[in-house]
């Protein structure tokens, strides 16, 4: 197993992924080089820098509080892969 | 005797009576038809992007300045990503390290200041529907968006919450504050209220929080108050048996009266908290938060000591009063019309809730205005009509409406003084009820009482009883 | 019609040619829709640039436009001219994909705001072109249903993750197009289709129904003919958007107003540590030598810069778009819209399930690193550390943009490779990006125009300005292109067989 510090397999649990161990293996495998660029940026001294919060600075974005023109009740179910009346429909929640 | 001493926080969530929901122009409206105010926002559709509404910023800052805390001068918005099917975008837009307030307090009724830890703002997810019943014997679920994306605000209180009780009132005078300053319509049964808290117990004296559980589920603030209690005992019981308490969330099952293990299968989620980069932070400046306090009402606190000082009620009516805007505000116009707060006060309290709750409305939704109930109240004084009419008319009035004077005529409930007419009736009475005669010769008051009320049934409540006494005075002497 | 592998419509218009052909009633939209729909029609067997065509919709708004024409009405900037638009923005009541089989019949209820302002200039949408899926790619080869070819030689790859852009102006099908670029995703694949690409300045142009995979990178722009194209294109779609909270509010030029056609006291920055890396290529750094000295033959003065962190530009990206799209993408999860697969009956294993079957495997592979970049206890050291270290780059052309008005570098390490070539190798296919990445992390606006050819491959060059400079781009991008017409003229190649 490729020597990177992802633990894949509790990362696609967390992503909501179900990974093959083919995938996972493969994956290990190809991450290890972006990992070499990756840890290169360990090296760098960035104590003093501040994180981009954003990459161009705004502030303040806000809109008034008034009702706006929605989707009709068909329009949104329209997409709806499996529906029940006005309702979305999936699978039950517990296992 | 307990040796152990409970200690309680208390995390509620308020949503927002803003006109559109928080990050997208929707309505905000409860109880809907299901999937019919949303948008591709508030579905999580691809592309949609959200854009912050001012109105629910204001709300928060309102509160927060309301609550004596501090407002920070930049905050910002985070994801909260977790799966589940009522999450349109799978991550809660909500703030973690810079939220909008910090500190404040919630006094209680007692004088006794809870601290709080933070308010901050984020989004409400949709609803999901078990079908087939609960959870855990449902065979689907069903997901209405309309609730997804409206504006929430989270108070997270300190652990200095000492007791079950002490839990209700902080809640009663949190609802206060909220429903004065008008940012939400604090309603539990529906939703716009929700509570969740946090329990551990300890000995009495010790400093060390013992190990906490978290419970959720309770729908009023009775059902808080006895989930709290039961927990409490549960946790002393183990405690006392020098068992492990274990840190996990339970639920609160009214209809049993106990808590369960709502432990799932699931590791603690990890959230991966991070900026959310369609939104940028917030500056607020002196100038608006300034404006936004000049706008705050008088709080209830305040309110309710102005009813003592300027009214001269009671402390007890006071408080009762000022459990929610809506009611105090009532009050006023009433008693401002009347020019007798008390009594405005006494049937308010009596005869005006008892009518209320026989109709299941409140203040808001009563046809009654308060100045017809001031209308009212002078026509009792005014010996136009008896107490035990006013009775009838005042529910007449709560449950439909109408003008006092209107009522009375249509239900033909005038005040009889008219000596010639009771006497009459006393006559009558007295002629059918010798025994009870005899028995006030010989020395029985009741048996007056006894005859009065008969005279008083005879006129269906409407005779003027000072004139019956006196004429019963007149005639037996 | 193809020499060598050559694709194109021989004498294909520029957007603005047919623009001015239809104001002097010389033709309709029509027709020009009806024209621009064969050729693409031809073309598509061998290119393959098209996920959806919509031939309804165009000739629709083609007799419209042709109807208020005829009634002396006012039509908008682009009336009449065949657009493409990739297939990440939503076009109403359109099947909108993304690329992905997640996505394969979702139908947008709404457009994008850069689709509306298409229509509102009247522009003709003829089709959503093919991409790389969720625009994780540089080739096209990871768009879920089929690799697009390059017009110049259909062994070869167009580019991603704009790649069905690229393709379908490349051939000259039609003249303009949307693309949108995360870490190079216009550039690249114009440089390889030998056309125009503009990635404008982060805010510049709204993100409104553009299916987003890293919020503070993507940008939607510009894939023409020519840079008067780009620059017309560019204004109808730019503005701020109460709808986009990251959009910015700054007026929009007549863009067409900067081009220029000398560079007289233009001061072009020479980036040190991109040179070092193409002179590793002899081909390669021999084209863009001519380049630069095409650009002092128009009157520019060169200024040496240094982006010292560019090297780490790599690293930096793959830290924060896989971790932004990690959470952009759990949203497709099979219960609101999109692809489901049930698993073992409860929602969590159908998420997982829909999601294993719905996204290919470049796509789980960001979404696995970014949700590890995030995770607690590794996100200081990843995401954190990785915004930090944009912080040094945006600094770095602070500090270049200091000396120079505008810097001058290569696009791409090569020209366009054959299909198949690196889509093995992941993070073969991630230096690709290796000179657009750094533009894009800066939020700077960066475009690429045709420099020439390397063994009969398009090559571009790039140019990029500071932010908000939009305008002195495409200036200095036109009289280059007007100087060398290195995409009119014909390779050595296709000229012997001519």
């Amino acid at each position: 197993m490729a020597d990177v510090p992802i633990d894949i397999a509790y990362t696609a649990r967390l992503a909501r992924i179900a990974l093959t161990e083919e995938e996972s293996t493969r994956f290990a495998a190809q991450f290890e080089r972006l990992f070499g660029f990756i840890r290169e940026l360990q090296a760098l001294d960035v104590d003093r820098v501040s994180p981009t919060a954003q990459v161009v600075p705004l502030a303040n974005v806000l809109r008034d509080d008034e009702e706006k023109p929605c989707l009709s009740q068909e329009a949104a179910l329209a997409n709806a892969p499996e529906r029940e009346g006005p309702y979305f429909k999936a699978p039950r929640i517990l296992e | 005797m307990s040796t152990f001493e409970s200690v309680i926080g208390l995390e509620v969530h308020v949503e927002l009576s803003t006109r559109s929901k928080m990050f997208c122009g929707c309505r905000n409206q409860f109880g809907a038809e299901p999937n019919t105010h949303v948008c591709p926002v508030c579905l999580g559709m691809p592309g949609s992007l959200p854009v912050i509404n001012r109105r629910a910023v204001e709300y928060l800052c309102k509160t927060g300045m309301a609550l004596g805390c501090d407002v920070a001068p930049h905050s910002k918005f985070d994801r909260k990503n977790y799966f589940y099917p009522d999450m349109p975008k799978n991550y809660q837009i909500s703030q973690y390290d810079m939220p909008l307030t910090s500190g404040g307090a919630v006094t209680l009724s007692s004088g006794k200041r809870v601290r709080l830890n933070r308010i901050h703002l984020e989004e409400d997810t949709g609803k999901n529907i078990h079908e087939g019943g609960r959870m855990t014997e449902a065979a689907a679920t069903l997901v209405d968006f309309n609730r997804a994306g409206v504006p929430l605000m989270e108070i997270v209180s300190e652990p200095e919450i000492a007791t079950p009780q002490e839990a209700e009132e902080y809640l009663g005078a949190l609802k206060a504050v909220l429903s004065f300053i008008g940012v939400s319509d604090v309603k539990m049964h529906e939703g716009s209220l929700r509570c969740d808290a946090n329990v551990s117990v300890r000995p009495v004296g010790a400093s060390e929080l013992g190990t906490k559980t978290e419970i959720k589920n309770m729908n009023s603030f009775k059902a808080v108050g006895a989930a709290l209690a039961s927990e409490i005992a549960r946790q002393i019981a183990l405690a006392q048996d020098g068992q492990r308490i274990v840190q996990e969330t339970r639920g609160w099952d009214d209809a049993r009266g106990t808590t369960y293990s709502m432990r799932s299968k699931e590791q603690a989620h990890d959230y991966r908290y991070f900026p959310d980069p369609d939104l940028v932070p917030l500056s607020l400046d002196a100038a608006t938060l300034a404006a936004w306090k000049s706008e705050l009402p008088e709080l209830p606190a305040q309110r309710r000591e102005r009813f003592v000082s300027q009214y001269g009620l009671p402390d007890y009516d006071a408080g009762v009063l000022t459990e929610n805007r809506a009611d105090a505000d009532y009050f006023e116009a009433a008693a401002s019309a009347s020019g007798d707060p008390k009594r405005v006060s006494n049937w308010l309290m009596g005869d005006v809730r008892k009518a209320l709750e026989t109709h299941d409305l409140t203040l808001t939704t009563t046809k009654m205005r308060p100045e017809q109930l001031a209308a009212l109240i002078r026509m009792v004084a005014a010996g136009e009509i008896t107490g035990k009419s006013a009775k009838t008319v005042c529910d007449t009035m709560v449950a439909e409406g109408g003008d006092p004077q209107a009522i009375v005529a249509a239900q033909g409930l005038g005040q009889v003084s008219d000596a010639s007419v009771i006497g009459g009736i006393v006559d009558r009475v007295l002629s059918a009820n010798q025994d009870s005669v005899a028995a006030y010769r010989s020395g029985k008051s009741k048996a007056l009482e006894f005859i009065v009320g008969q005279v008083m049934r005879e006129s269906r409540g409407k005779a003027n009883v000072d004139v019956v006494k006196a004429l019963l005075k007149e005639r037996l002497g | 019609m193809s020499d060598n592998g050559k694709l194109t419509v021989p004498g294909a218009p520029t957007g603005h040619a047919l623009r001015d052909a239809i104001a002097a009633k010389q033709r309709t939209a029509e027709e020009i829709t009806r024209d621009a729909l064969s050729a693409i029609e031809r073309l598509e067997p061998q290119l393959r640039a098209y996920i959806t065509m919509l031939p309804d919709r165009a000739i629709a708004k083609a007799r419209d436009v042709d109807r208020r024409i005829a009634r002396g009405e006012q039509v908008g900037s682009l009336a009449g001219i065949p657009t493409a638009v990739k297939d990440i923005f939503c076009v109403r009541d359109a099947v909108t994909t993304a690329g992905s089989k997640i996505l394969e019949r979702f139908v947008a209820p709404y457009s994008a705001t850069v689709v509306e302002k298409l229509d509102a200039a009247d522009a003709i949408i003829v089709g959503k072109t093919n991409m790389d899926e969720f625009a994780m790619g540089s080739s096209c080869e990871n768009s879920a249903f089929f690799p697009t070819h390059n017009p110049w030689d259909t062994t070869r790859v167009p580019g991603g993750s704009s790649g069905g852009s690229a393709s379908t102006v490349g051939s000259g099908a039609v003249a303009l197009a949307l693309g949108t670029d995360t870490g190079g995703s216009i550039r690249e694949p114009a440089s390889f289709c030998n056309i125009v690409g503009v990635k404008p300045t982060y805010g510049r142009v709204s993100r409104y129904g553009m299916i987003a995979f890293a919020s503070s990178l993507d940008q939607a722009g510009p894939m023409t003919t020519d840079v008067r194209d780009a620059a017309d294109l560019l204004e109808a779609i730019a503005g701020w958007d109460p709808m986009d909270s990251t959009s910015v509010d700054v007026p929009v030029p007549r863009y067409a107003d900067a081009l220029r056609t000398d560079l007289s006291s233009v001061r072009l920055g020479i980036v040190r540590e991109f040179e070092e890396s193409i002179a590793g290529d002899a081909a390669m750094a021999q084209l863009y030598k001519a380049a630069y000295a095409d650009l002092a033959a128009l009157g520019a003065t060169f200024v040496d810069v240094s982006l010292p962190h560019a090297k780490y530009g790599l690293a930096t990206y793959y830290l924060i778009a896989p971790a932004e799209c990690s959470s952009n993408l759990a949203r497709y999860d099979g219960v609101r819209y999109g692809l489901r697969k049930n698993g073992s009956g409860d929602v969590f294993s159908m998420f997982e399930q829909t999601r294993a079957a719905g996204f290919g495997p470049e796509v789980k592979r960001r979404i696995i690193l970014g949700t590890y970049a995030l995770c607690s206890g590794y996100y200081d050291a990843y995401y954190v550390r990785a915004q930090k270290v944009r912080t040094l780059m945006k600094q770095d052309f602070d500090a270049a943009f200091a000396a120079c008005d505008a810097i001058a570098c290569p696009a791409v390490s090569c020209p366009p490779f054959p299909l198949g070539a690196k889509s093995q190798d992941p993070v073969a296919m991630y230096l690709m990006d290796y000179f657009t990445i750094p533009m894009s992390l800066a939020g700077i606006p960066a475009l690429s125009v045709p420099a020439g050819y390397v063994n009969d491959l398009p090559v571009g060059l790039q140019i990029c300005a500071p932010i908000f400079e939009e305008a002195r781009m495409l200036g200095i991008a036109h009289a280059y292109e007007q100087a060398t017409q290195h995409a009119r003229r014909r390779t050595p190649a296709a000229a012997a067989t001519a």
